[in-house]
């Protein structure tokens, strides 16, 4: 190829260009480097979280009551608030968000393996990968959709303001559950981190599609798995991080 | 360009497994899944306080490790892109920094001039 002439060409002279000082290609340093202002987004909104949780009230059983309830007056331990799970009527605290960790994860392993298969050139087993962590990401965004539903509707009872009117659930103008700022930041943090998954359910369908057409059997390597492979799994990164400082403290 | 050239006619040639990277995937799943298991039991059976606040904060650089490492393969990189990658998040642990202490700071005046 006339590209790879040209490197043997100037191998004497770095000055000459052709150099690879990354040994990396461009297009993966590309990813590298959006990932790594995207970090800086994700980051803006995680610390406005921090921001806002340590600018309000904490639950404090001494001054707030033993039984912890709903109120404007602090923050709601996230532990108090995400207590369901689908088909069952019980209290299970961080269940269904521990669920969707797993499917993350395991989607992120399926990934890689579509990248380890990728290297050998099998595509039979990319396309049997990439189909599995596709459908780890639909399962994914099919949990965030029922947890958003369950947030939004709120408990059966509600909760009574001082003025005597009730409350259910949470949008951007009312929240049963604690300080507005609280349900706008669900929305905004959890709402940024499912549409990265839904981009990255979007790329990964047609890059499946392109691995069923030959075409990186054309090009003469998968490379493209493992950009998009760098995507996912930034994405379920996010989550860990996003499940750490949303849900868990 | 590519270590692998053919030409379109010519059947690609597909290389065996090695079971040694596969079972390396295997290792950081299992240690993912653990990790996550642990913070999991721990955020059940705890009563919220900052030792616990910072077990997960570690527990969370344990699984980012892992995730970037091994999955993003950075590990394996050549030193100038890890640090490249690795540097510039200085910025978001100042940020982190900056806004909980200017968060403590706007609750301390609130609760001056509310209460």
């Amino acid at each position: 190829m006339a590209h790879s002439a040209t490197l043997d060409q100037n191998s004497g002279n770095i000055w000459n260009g052709g150099a690879e000082p990354l040994k990396a290609s461009w297009g993966k340093l590309m990813m590298w480097f959006f990932l790594l202002s995207d970090a800086i987004s994700f980051s803006g909104l995680l610390v406005t979280y921090g921001f806002s949780r340590f600018s309000h009230s904490a639950y404090d059983p001494n001054i707030h009551g033993l039984k912890f309830e709903f109120s404007d007056l602090y923050w709601p331990i996230p532990e108090k608030v995400f207590t369901h799970i689908p088909f069952w009527h019980i209290d299970a605290p961080l269940v269904f968000v521990g669920i969707m960790t797993f499917i993350l994860i395991l989607s992120s392993v399926t990934m890689v393996l579509a990248v380890e298969a990728g290297h050998r050139m099998d595509k039979e087993e990319v396309k049997k990968w990439m189909l599995w962590t596709i459908l780890g990401g639909f399962a994914f965004l099919g949990c965030q959709a029922w947890e958003w539903t369950i947030f939004i509707q709120g408990s059966e009872h509600g909760r009574t303001l001082l003025d005597g009117t009730k409350v259910f659930g949470a949008n951007l103008h009312i929240n049963e559950y604690g300080p507005q700022l609280f349900a706008d930041l669900f929305f905004f943090i959890t709402g940024f981190h499912g549409t990265h998954v839904l981009s990255g359910v979007l790329i990964n369908i047609i890059v499946f599609y392109n691995v069923c057409l030959g075409t990186y059997d054309k090009v003469g390597n998968y490379e493209m798995i493992e950009k998009v492979g760098l995507y996912w799994h930034f994405v379920d990164l996010v989550w860990v991080f996003v499940f750490t400082f949303f849900y868990l403290v | 360009m590519s270590s692998h050239h053919h030409s379109d006619s010519s059947p690609v040639n597909i290389v065996p497994r090695d079971p040694q990277k596969v079972k390396q995937i295997l290792k950081v799943t299992y240690i993912l899944g653990a990790v996550t298991a642990v913070e999991f039991v721990c955020a059940g059976v705890f009563q919220r306080n900052p030792w616990l606040t910072l077990l997960f904060v570690l527990l969370t650089f344990v699984k980012t490790y892992y995730i970037v490492a091994e999955f993003m393969h950075l590990k394996h990189e050549v030193k100038t892109l890890i640090w490249s990658i690795v540097i510039p998040t200085a910025f978001i642990m100042w940020l982190i920094l900056a806004l909980l202490m200017e968060g403590t700071s706007v609750f301390q005046f609130r609760e001056w001039i509310f209460n």
